[in-house]
C-alpha cells in the first residue's frame, strides 16, 4: 500500500517495515504533541487577544502543571527509546548464518567481493530471501554505504571493518548511496543493489569463471609465505589458523579477545601490537605490503579453514562445529 | 508612507549614537552599545555573504544533472554557507548583537565587566572574518563545516589550515563574549538585582556564556590537531599511523553539539521577553524556564556523540548517548509548554515581534519534535546523513535561532536607534519568512525519508526527487525575500522613522528605563531595583494608582 | 590575550580612584571582577588542554607499550630539572604578590624579573630538549624514524614507529602548545615588570600582578600533569 504513495520510499528489506512502523509512531506522536502545541497556541492567541480595558490576569505558576508536562513527555520519550533502541540492536547485529560479502570503498566506487568470487564495482547482486551481511571497510576516506529501501546505513571507515546486514524481500533494483561526504565525486558515489530471485541468482553466480574468495586467500597465504609458520600440520612458529576465527584467543598481556574479521586484520598489519600468548614477536608486518582485497582474500580463507576442518584437528572446546559464518558472538566488527 | 519627519521635541538629548562621530569614534569605541552596532552590521555581512552560498546551492538543486556549477564549485558553496552561517552569523548573532546591547543595562550595569575585551573581541572577530573571506576568495574549502578526518587532513587539497585559523580566531571572540557576560551577570547587577529578579534574557546569556566558555576552546584544540596534522604531518587522527578517526568526530561535536545551543538559547531568552511583553503578562513558571537554560547548557555537554550513531560507535554508547538525547529535549520542551502557559489568561498585542514569536514556537515546536525522530536509533540509521536531517537543523537554527534574531531586532529596534520601525511592512515580513522557510525546509523532511543524501550536487540518478527540491528552491526565493525587507526597513526607518518614546511597548526591564536611545552609561543614574521581573501587573495598572518606578 | 587588555584597561580613566574604571562602582567590585575573569578564562584553558589530554589518553591506553619505549627516548633529568625550575618560578610570583601587597617595591621587582629569568631557562632547556630530538628523527614526518627500539620490560619486542609517532605528535604539540603560554606570561611579565617599575602598583591597587600570578601558577600546574605524564610513562629504576 505504501509502495504505490509516492512520497515514501520502498520497502524492499524485513527491516524497512520495523523502521517505518516506528517512523509511523512517532510521526502520529509528535504530530500529536505538534497539534497540541498549534491549537493551544492558535487558541490562547485567539481568545485571550488584547481588548481595551481587559487587564492580563497574573498567573506566578504551578508545580504539578510543570512535573506534569515533563513527566508525561519523558514517559513518552522513553517508548521511543526503548523502541527505537531495539530495532537499533537487531540492525547492528548480523544473524548468524548470514552470508558475507565483502565491500571495499574508496574515492568514489564501491568494490565488491562476493565469497563466491565474483567481483562487481558500484554494483550489488543478492538473492532475495537471505540474510546478508556486508564487511566494509575503506581505502581513503570515510564514507557510508546506504541502501534506503532497505533503511540501512554504515560509514565506512579506514583501516578497520564495519558490517551491515539486510534481509532483502522484493526482488528488484534499488539505489545505493554514499552518504558521508567524500569528496569531489562524492554525489557520484552511487550504485545499485540488484535483488535477484533465488535461481536466477545462482545463475549469475555460475556465470563466473573465477573461483571463490577463499581460494585466491589460500592462494595469497602461500605466495606471501604465510604458511611458513602457520602450520597446519604440525606446530609452526605462528599459531596454527585452523578454525581460530571466532574463538577466543588469549593475548601475551593476558587479554582475552574474540578473533573476528578486524582482529585478524588488525594481525595482518599489525603484529606486535595484540599478539597471541606463548609466540615470539617475529611476524612482520603487511602493512603497505597488501591491499585491502588481498585482506579481505586472506581473512575469507582463515575463516574458510575453521569451516572446513572443525572439530577434530582444532583443540577447540566442545562448540558447535563451525559454518564458517560469522559467530554471533556479541563482539560483532563495530 | 507618510514621510514624517521627526520633529525636535526640545534639544536632542545626548546618547550613545551622537555623543560623539566620526569613524574612529566607532572603531576604538568600548561602549557595549556601539560594539553590538559594529557586530550587527559586520554579521549582516556575512549573514547575506551565508545566504548567497545558499541561493546558488538551491538553483543548482532545481534540475537532477549536475549543470549550474561544478562539483568541487559547489562542495566548496555548501561548506562555506555552512562554516560562514556556525561560525559568523549564528554564533555571534544574538550574543553579540542583542545581548552586547542589553547584557549591562539589563542587569543595570553602565557597562559590561571589561569593555576592551569587548571590543578585542569584535577586532577577533573580524581578523577571523577577514581570513575566511580571504579564504573563499582564493579558493574555499570543500570539506563540509564538520571538517572529517582523514578527508581533511589527509586528501583535500583546498585551504584547510586557512580556513581553521579563521575559525580557531572567530572562536576566540567566541569565549571573550562569554567570559564578559559571565563577569558581567555575576559582578556588576545594580542594587537590588537579584538572582531571582533577572530578566530571563539573561539566564539565557548565562547559559549561553557557559557553553561558549567550555565548548569553544575543545573546538579550539581540535582545529589546532587538525592544521599541525595537515601542515606539520603530525598524526593524531590518521588511521595509517593506527589513528582514530572517530577521535576526531568526539572532540569536534563535543563543541559543535553545544554550539547549536550557543544559537537556540539566546533565541530563547529573546522570545521569553517577547511573549511576556505581548502578552502583558509575568512569565509563567519563572524558575522552571531559567533553570531550564541552564539544564540545557549542562545536559547539552553529554549528548554529542549522538552525530555518530552510524559512524562505528559501539551498540551501547549509542544507547547512552540515545537516552541522554531525550533527556536534553525535556527542558526544551518544558520552555515551549510554559511559554503556551504564559498567553493563556494574557492580553495579547500582535506587534511584529509576537509575530516572530508564533513563528518561533510553531518552527521551533517542528524542530525539536523531529530532534525526537533523529534520536531514534533505530531510525536515525535511516535519516542520517539525509535531508532529513538538513531540514531539522535548519528548523532549529534558522526557524528558531534566526526568528529570535529577527524577532529581538524588531523588539529592541527602538531602543537601539531611537525609532519605530514600519509596523505594516515588518509584519508582512514576519509572515513572509514564515511562509517561505516552510516552504523551503518541509519538503526537505519528506526528501530525507525519501533517502536523498546530503552534500550531493548531482541526482541525476533519482530524478524522482526533481518535485520536492523545486519547491524547496521556490521556498528559498521567498524566504531570501522575506529576510531582505527587514534590512531595508531598518535602514528607512533610521532616517523616517518616527522617533520613539522611551518605552515604546510598555515593556518592563531596566533597558526600558532609560532613555531611546539611551545615554553612553546607560542610565543617567544608578538604577536601585525593588521589583520583581515581568512586573506587567503594576505597569498596566489604571493610571490613578501612582506608580512607583525607582530609579 | 584576555588577561593583559585587562589590565591595560585598569589604569585608564582618572575619577575617584586612579585606577577605578568608570563602570565600576568601587575597587572592590573592580578587583572581583578582574579576578573572576581570570579565573574563567583559566577554565577554558583547561577546556583547551583536555582536548589534547583526552586524546592523549585514549592512544596510552591503546598503545602502551609504544608509548613507553617513546616516552623512554627523552631525556627525564632535562624534564625534571625544568618541573624544579617551574615549581622554583611559582614560588617567586608567590612572593611578587606579596611584595606588591606590603608595597616592597624593590622586592616586587627582582621577584618579577627571577620569575622571568625562571621562564627563559625553561624555555631554554625545553630548547635544547626539541634540538635533541631532532637530531634523534624524532620529529614526526618523512624524516620521522624509531626503529627497532624494544619496549621496557618486554625482551625482545620492538616499538612500533607508527605509534610511537603518535606519541612524539602529543609530544610536540603538549610542550609546544605549553611553551607557548609559557611566552605569554613572558610577555605579561615584562609589561608587569615596566608598570612596577612605574610604581603603578600600591597596596590597594595590585590586582594585575594578582591575576598575572594566577596566569603563570596555570601555566605551571598544566606543565606539573605533562611532566608524568609524557617523560615517566614506563620508567623503571
Amino acid at each position: 500500500m505504501l509502495n504505490n504513495f509516492p512520497l515514501w520510499p520502498e520497502q524492499a528489506s524485513t527491516l524497512a517495515h520495523r523502521v517505518d512502523a516506528l517512523y509511523i509512531f512517532l510521526l502520529v506522536v509528535g504530530g500529536m504533541m505538534a497539534v497540541l502545541i498549534f491549537v493551544l497556541l492558535i487558541y490562547f492567541a485567539a481568545r485571550f487577544r488584547h481588548r481595551p480595558g481587559v487587564r492580563a490576569e497574573q498567573i506566578e505558576g504551578s508545580n504539578a502543571l510543570e512535573i506534569t508536562w515533563s513527566v508525561i513527555p519523558f514517559c513518552v520519550f522513553m517508548v521511543i527509546f526503548i523502541w527505537s533502541s531495539a530495532l537499533y540492536f537487531k540492525e547492528r547485529t548480523p544473524p548468524a548464518d548470514s552470508s558475507e560479502i565483502y565491500v571495499v570503498a574508496k574515492q568514489w566506487m564501491w568494490k565488491v567481493e562476493h565469497a563466491e568470487g565474483q567481483r562487481e564495482i558500484n554494483e550489488l547482486h543478492v538473492p532475495v530471501d537471505r540474510d546478508i551481511k556486508l564487511i566494509m571497510t575503506s581505502q581513503d576516506v570515510i564514507h557510508s554505504f546506504f541502501i534506503p529501501a532497505f533503511r540501512i546505513k554504515q560509514d565506512v571507515l579506514p583501516g578497520r571493518y564495519s558490517v551491515e546486514w539486510f534481509h532483502a524481500t522484493k526482488p528488484g533494483v534499488y539505489h545505493l548511496f554514499c552518504s558521508q561526504y567524500c569528496g569531489t565525486q562524492h554525489s557520484g558515489m552511487v550504485g545499485s543493489i540488484v535483488v535477484m530471485e533465488p535461481a536466477q541468482y545462482e545463475a549469475w553466480v555460475s556465470g563466473n569463471p573465477s573461483g571463490p574468495l577463499s581460494a585466491s586467500g589460500e592462494k595469497e597465504f602461500a605466495e606471501l609465505g604465510c604458511s611458513s609458520c602457520h602450520r597446519s600440520d604440525v606446530q609452526g612458529r605462528g599459531p596454527n589458523l585452523q578454525g581460530v576465527f571466532g574463538k577466543p584467543v588469549q593475548l601475551e598481556d593476558g587479554r582475552i579477545v574474540t578473533a573476528d574479521e578486524n582482529y585478524l586484520r588488525e594481525c595482518i598489519l599489525d603484529p606486535g601490537s595484540r599478539r597471541v600468548k606463548g609466540y615470539q614477536p617475529i611476524m612482520p608486518t603487511f602493512q603497505g605490503l597488501v591491499t585491502d582485497e588481498q585482506i579481505n582474500e586472506l581473512v575469507a580463507y582463515i575463516k574458510s579453514i575453521g569451516a572446513n576442518q572443525s572439530g577434530a584437528k582444532t583443540t577447540a572446546r566442545a562448540a558447535p562445529p563451525f559454518t564458517g559464518k560469522a559467530q554471533p558472538s556479541g563482539n560483532q566488527v563495530q | 508612507m507618510s514621510m514624517e519627519i521627526a520633529i525636535p521635541q526640545t534639544v536632542e538629548r545626548e546618547n550613545y549614537l551622537n555623543k560623539e562621530y566620526g569613524v574612529w569614534s566607532w572603531l576604538l569605541t568600548t561602549d557595549h552599545k556601539r560594539i553590538a552596532l559594529l557586530y550587527l552590521v559586520s554579521i549582516t555581512f556575512f549573514f547575506f555573504i551565508g545566504g548567497f552560498f545558499a541561493l546558488l546551492i538551491r538553483l543548482e538543486l532545481l534540475t537532477p544533472a549536475g549543470d549550474l556549477v561544478q562539483a568541487d564549485t559547489y562542495n566548496k558553496l555548501f561548506t562555506m554557507h555552512g562554516m560562514v552561517m556556525v561560525f559568523f552569523f549564528l554564533i555571534p548573532s544574538i550574543p553579540a548583537v542583542l545581548g552586547n546591547f542589553l547584557v549591562p543595562m539589563m542587569v543595570g550595569a553602565k557597562d559590561l565587566a571589561f569593555p576592551r575585551i569587548n571590543l578585542l573581541s569584535w577586532y577577533l572577530y573580524i581578523i577571523g572574518g577577514a581570513i575566511m573571506l580571504h579564504c573563499m576568495l582564493t579558493g574555499g574549502v570543500d570539506t563540509g563545516w564538520t571538517f572529517y578526518t582523514p578527508f581533511s587532513t589527509n586528501f583535500t587539497n583546498t585551504k584547510i589550515v586557512e580556513a581553521g585559523i579563521a575559525i580557531f580566531i572567530a572562536g576566540f571572540s567566541s569565549i571573550l563574549t562569554g567570559l564578559n557576560f559571565v563577569v558581567t551577570i555575576h559582578r556588576m547587577r545594580a542594587p537590588g538585582m537579584t538572582w531571582s529578579r533577572l530578566p530571563l534574557f539573561i539566564w539565557a546569556h548565562y547559559a549561553t556564556s557557559i557553553i561558549q566558555l567550555l565548548g569553544t576552546p575543545v573546538i579550539a584544540i581540535t582545529i589546532v590537531l587538525v592544521a599541525c596534522e595537515r601542515a606539520l604531518h603530525l598524526g593524531i587522527f590518521d588511521p595509517k599511523l593506527g589513528g582514530d578517526p572517530l577521535l576526531f568526530q568526539h572532540l569536534f561535536w563535543f563543541y559543535s553539539h553545544p554550539a547549536v545551543y550557543i544559537m537556540i538559547l539566546p533565541s530563547m531568552g529573546v522570545i521569553t521577553e517577547i511573549i511576556a511583553c505581548f502578552s502583558r503578562k509575568r512569565i509563567f513558571g519563572y524558575h522552571f524556564v531559567a533553570f531550564s537554560s541552564i539544564a540545557i547548557a549542562v545536559f547539552g555537554f553529554l549528548v554529542w556523540a549522538h552525530h555518530m550513531f552510524v559512524a562505528g560507535i559501539s551498540i551501547y554508547s549509542a544507547l547512552v548517548f540515545s537516552f541522554l538525547s531525550y533527556a536534553v529535549a525535556l527542558p526544551s520542551a518544558i520552555k515551549v509548554f510554559n511559554w503556551t502557559a504564559t498567553l493563556y489568561k494574557g492580553s495579547i498585542h500582535y506587534d511584529a515581534p509576537m509575530l516572530y514569536a508564533f513563528g518561533f514556537l510553531g518552527l521551533f515546536t517542528m524542530g525539536g519534535l523531529t530532534g525526537l525522530f533523529l534520536a531514534a536509533l533505530g531510525l536515525d540509521v535511516h535519516v542520517h546523513d539525509t535531508y532529513f536531517v538538513i531540514a531539522h537543523f535548519h528548523y532549529i537554527m534558522v526557524g528558531g535561532a534566526v526568528m529570535g534574531y529577527l524577532g529581538g531586532m524588531h523588539f529592541w529596534w527602538p531602543k537601539i536607534s531611537g525609532k519605530l520601525y514600519p509596523e505594516g511592512w515588518a509584519r508582512l515580513a514576519a509572515l513572509i519568512v514564515f511562509i517561505g522557510f516552510n516552504l523551503t525546509f518541509f519538503p526537505q523532511f519528506v526528501l530525507g525519508y525519501m533517502g536523498m543524501p546530503r552534500r550531493y550536487y548531482d541526482y541525476s540518478h533519482m530524478p524522482e526527487f526533481q518535485v520536492l527540491n523545486v519547491l524547496s528552491t521556490a521556498g528559498a526565493t521567498v524566504l531570501g525575500v522575506g529576510y531582505l525587507l527587514p534590512m531595508i526597513y531598518f535602514l528607512w526607518s533610521m532616517r523616517y522613522g518616527k522617533p520613539a518614546s522611551d518605552n515604546p511597548w510598555n515593556a518592563a526591564g531596566l533597558e526600558w528605563k532609560t532613555a531611546s536611545p539611551p545615554p553612553t552609561f546607560n542610565f543617567d543614574e544608578e538604577p536601585v531595583v525593588t521589583w520583581e521581573a515581568y512586573n506587567y501587573d503594576e505597569l498596566d495598572a489604571p493610571p490613578q494608582k501612582q506608580e512607583v518606578t525607582v530609579g | 590575550m584576555a588577561d593583559s587588555s585587562t589590565i591595560m584597561g585598569l589604569h585608564q580613566e582618572e575619577e575617584h580612584h586612579p585606577q577605578l574604571l568608570h563602570h565600576f562602582a568601587d575597587a572592590g567590585q573592580q578587583r572581583d571582577a578582574a579576578s573572576l575573569g581570570m579565573w574563567v578564562f583559566l577554565a577554558t584553558e583547561v577546556m583547551f588542554f583536555g582536548g589534547m589530554f583526552c586524546a592523549y589518553l585514549i592512544y596510552r591506553h591503546w598503545y602502551f607499550g609504544d608509548f613507553g619505549a617513546a616516552s623512554k627516548s627523552i631525556d627525564a633529568t632535562l624534564g625534571a630539572t625544568n618541573t624544579a625550575v617551574l615549581i622554583c618560578s611559582s614560588l617567586t610570583v608567590v612572593l611578587a604578590v606579596w611584595a606588591a601587597q606590603t608595597a616592597r617595591r624593590a622586592l616586587l621587582i627582582g621577584m618579577l624579573v627571577v620569575t622571568m629569568l625562571f621562564g627563559l631557562a625553561f624555555l631554554g632547556i625545553k630548547g635544547y630538549e626539541y634540538y635533541q630530538k631532532f637530531e634523534e628523527h624524532h620529529v614526526p614526518g618523512a624524516s620521522f624514524s624509531f626503529d627497532h627500539v624494544p619496549i621496557p620490560g618486554h625482551p625482545g619486542e620492538y616499538a612500533n614507529p607508527r605509534h610511537a609517532q603518535i606519541y612524539f605528535s602529543l609530544y610536540f604539540l603538549m610542550t609546544g602548545i605549553h611553551a607557548l603560554h609559557m611566552i605569554v606570561g613572558l610577555g605579561i611579565f615584562t609589561w608587569l615588570l615596566v608598570m612596577a617599575c612605574k610604581g603603578r602598583f600600591t597596596p590597594e591597587y595590585y590586582t594585575p600582578v594578582e591575576i598575572g600570578g594566577l596566569y603563570w601558577h596555570f601555566v605551571d600546574i598544566i606543565w606539573i600533569y605533562l611532566f608524568p605524564l609524557l617523560y615517566l610513562i614506563d620508567r623503571h629504576p
